[in-house]
């Protein structure tokens, strides 16, 4: 009972918190605190559910009338959400490493990139392109359907490898397809190379919306139905047979797992959620080119599943939210502080700040920071932050 | 046994070779029913018996027939589907999963749900689930694990693995078992009582037990047949009191006076 008013009051009040103090980050991340408490507290669950939904649903927008800014982080956060999902699905669940991951997102990505914009004419000829608002809707599950193939693709050739050496074909494998997306301007312009494609249309928005808040609505709905795929593939036969895989591949081939099958499917689903985020992405972003593909990315969204913690649904959201805000808030936010600590001129142990050779630049800490911070989660808590955890199973007799 | 109707498993003159090491060498045998147990000293090809009826070796020479129909060149999973099921002589359970899902995995050839009744949580799919729980928890009973259903495997002391490796291959329904040493490591008492619930299945279930043992006492006293295997050959095989008294099953694991060396590296 204290529990239940004491999760009411603190996202009552961190919410409105953050639309006194719009500019302040703590306040915003007391808010994001606040739900992962409401997810955590000992509270009925229609409570902890009805909460979590009015606090996504209405004061996430409200908040984002106040800063547009964080309605904007709050949309990145759900699609790495949806990306470190489809990654846990194939690292957490089926135990295969997969270093290119980003691969997928790029293929959902191109895929509404090239046929939602002018640059299709250029491969097709005439000028009947880019394709009506509309059609987004249809490329959400063309992006779905392109990636899963791709993953099949992927997973075919490196079914008998396992570990270090998948990790390194996958690599590979990722960056063949940034390579591609690359160099595919000659002979037939397909993705116009390193200048990118833009613009990409943006579908008509329902209600009048803006389009801050309808990326948002959108990424929290494909969100929750990832989360929802995610679960009842994990409480199937499906998610039990990538587990024996992962546990001991030989044991689970004899216990009758079919081995080629169960893991193309876990490449193809964990692909299929980034395919569709990609498509969404390019949507959002208007523009994109390789550059937003890179290695660095894949191995973002492998952090934000082993941080969160391997093969677990929460540990996923909380490590793709925890990494997601890190990156663009709290770290830039640090930065920025040593900056003003410099030019102000601030002395440490006799020695001016401003004195600072441009190699320590401050903003050249923000990486480091982040390194320090994994590493430290890997020595003090390796299993991540919320790691999985057996269901138990109601035995009915 | 009669050769008109086949037998419920063949294999005939099976040989395998890992490089210049012939590791089995045209090895014949067949069950219909019953408990029937390969014995031999270490190396002798035992597992590698196994492995090659599972399907995770290719056989170089020979045939393997289970109900009439080649097992050579089908995978492991598809020979579990057909109704062969094994253990491991090093348990190898799924560590981190619980006991009953340990044997649910063990189900997975007997599930004909598609990727959509899962995803759409189709009356199939809680029909299923509820029919794969429920047999589960009906199998832990027999193996006497109903309780630590809910504990993660590795948790398990070291006698209820073996059970519990023994209820996940059952839980595929198989009509020929494997078990790979399944005493090992367990006192005269256990060893018993797990020969006592053998037995049971045999008679319940119309199993066919293929056993790997080295307890003598458990093979004497469970086995309708004793095949006796050294270096790769079969040189017995018979009833359990027969092949106890046999002069070369004898020398192999006693090694005599005049076997030399090898005799005596093996005794």
């Amino acid at each position: 009972m204290i529990q239940a008013l004491l999760t009411v009051g603190l996202v009552a009040l961190s919410a409105l918190a953050v639309a006194t103090f719009p500019r302040s980050i703590l306040v915003f991340l007391l808010f994001q605190g606040s739900l992962v408490f409401v997810y955590r507290a000992r509270i009925p669950e229609w409570l902890r559910w009805s909460l979590l939904a009015v606090a996504l649903l209405f004061l996430m927008p409200a908040i984002g009338y106040f800063n547009g800014y964080y309605l904007e982080v709050a949309t990145q956060v759900g699609i790495f959400v949806a990306l470190a999902l489809g990654l846990n699905i194939v690292v957490g669940l089926a135990g295969l490493l997969d270093l290119g991951y980003v691969a997928f997102f790029a293929v959902g990505a191109y895929s509404w990139a090239i046929f939602g914009s002018p640059h299709a004419n250029v491969i097709f000829g005439g000028s009947g392109f880019p394709l009506a608002g509309w059609w987004f809707y249809v490329f959400l599950f063309v992006g779905l359907g392109a990636a899963a193939i791709t993953g099949i693709l992927l997973g075919l050739p490196v079914l008998r490898l396992h570990g270090d050496y998948l990790a390194i074909v996958t690599l590979g494998f990722g960056e063949v397809i940034r390579v591609l997306a690359n160099n595919l301007d000659k002979p037939i312009n397909l993705t116009n190379g390193p200048k990118g494609i833009t613009p990409i249309s943006r579908p008509p928005t329902p209600f009048g919306l803006p389009y801050g808040e309808y990326f948002y609505f959108l990424v929290l709905l494909i969100v929750v139905a990832v989360v929802i795929v995610n679960r009842r593939l994990e409480d199937s036969h499906i998610g039990r047979a990538w587990e024996a895989i992962r546990e001991d591949e030989l044991a689970a081939r004899s216990m009758g797992v079919p081995l080629v099958r169960m893991k193309l499917m876990a490449f193809a689903c964990g692909a299929s959620f980034a395919g569709v985020m990609g498509v969404l992405f390019s949507a959002k972003q208007v523009f994109i080119n390789p550059e937003s593909f890179t290695f660095l990315e894949s191995i973002g969204v492998l952090a934000m599943v082993i941080l969160g913690g391997m093969g677990s649904i929460p540990g996923a959201v909380l490590g793709a939210t925890v990494v997601t805000v890190l990156n663009l808030q709290v770290l830039k936010g640090f930065s920025l502080w040593l900056n003003e600590l410099k030019n102000a001129g601030v002395t440490v142990l006799g020695y001016s700040l401003a004195d600072l050779p441009t190699q320590f630049e401050p903003a050249k800490y923000e990486r480091m920071v982040f390194g320090i911070i994994l590493v430290l989660m890997m020595i003090f808590r390796p299993q991540g932050i919320f790691p999985a955890r057996r269901r138990q199973r109601e035995l009915a007799r | 046994m009669p050769d008109t109707v086949p037998s419920l498993f063949e294999a005939r003159s099976v040989t395998k070779r890992f490089g210049g090491l012939v590791a089995l060498h045209g090895v014949d045998f067949a069950l219909d029913r019953g408990i029937a147990s390969i014995i031999g000293p270490n190396g002798a090809g035992k597992t590698t018996l196994f492995n090659i009826f599972t399907g995770l070796y290719a056989a170089d020479e020979g045939q393997v027939t289970f109900r009439g129909q080649s097992l050579l060149g089908l995978r492991p999973d598809q020979i579990t589907a057909l109704g062969i099921c094994r253990t491991f002589q090093n348990i190898r359970l799924f560590s981190n999963m619980t006991v009953i899902e340990n044997v649910l995995v063990g189900m997975n050839s007997r599930i004909s749900l598609r990727l959509w009744d899962v995803l759409s949580h189709s009356p199939s799919f809680h029909r299923t689930e509820s029919d794969l729980a429920a047999r589960a928890v009906r199998l832990l009973d027999r193996v006497g694990l109903q309780a630590n259903a809910n504990v993660v495997a590795h948790n398990l002391p070291y006698g209820d693995r073996r059970r519990l490796e023994l209820a996940r291959a059952l839980a595929s329904e198989p009509a020929l078992l494997l078990l790979d040493e399944p005493t090992a490591g367990m006192t005269q008492g256990e060893a018993g009582a797990l020969m006592h619930l053998l037995r049971r299945l045999v008679a319940d279930l119309e199993l066919a037990i293929i056993l790997i043992e080295h307890n003598m006492r458990v093979v004497m006293e469970v086995s309708d047949r004793v095949t006796v295997l050294d270096h790769g050959e079969k040189i017995a095989e018979g009833p359990p009191r027969e092949v106890q008294s046999n002069a070369r099953v004898i020398e192999a694991y006693l090694g005599t006076r005049g076997a030399g060396s090898r005799g005596a590296r093996r005794a």
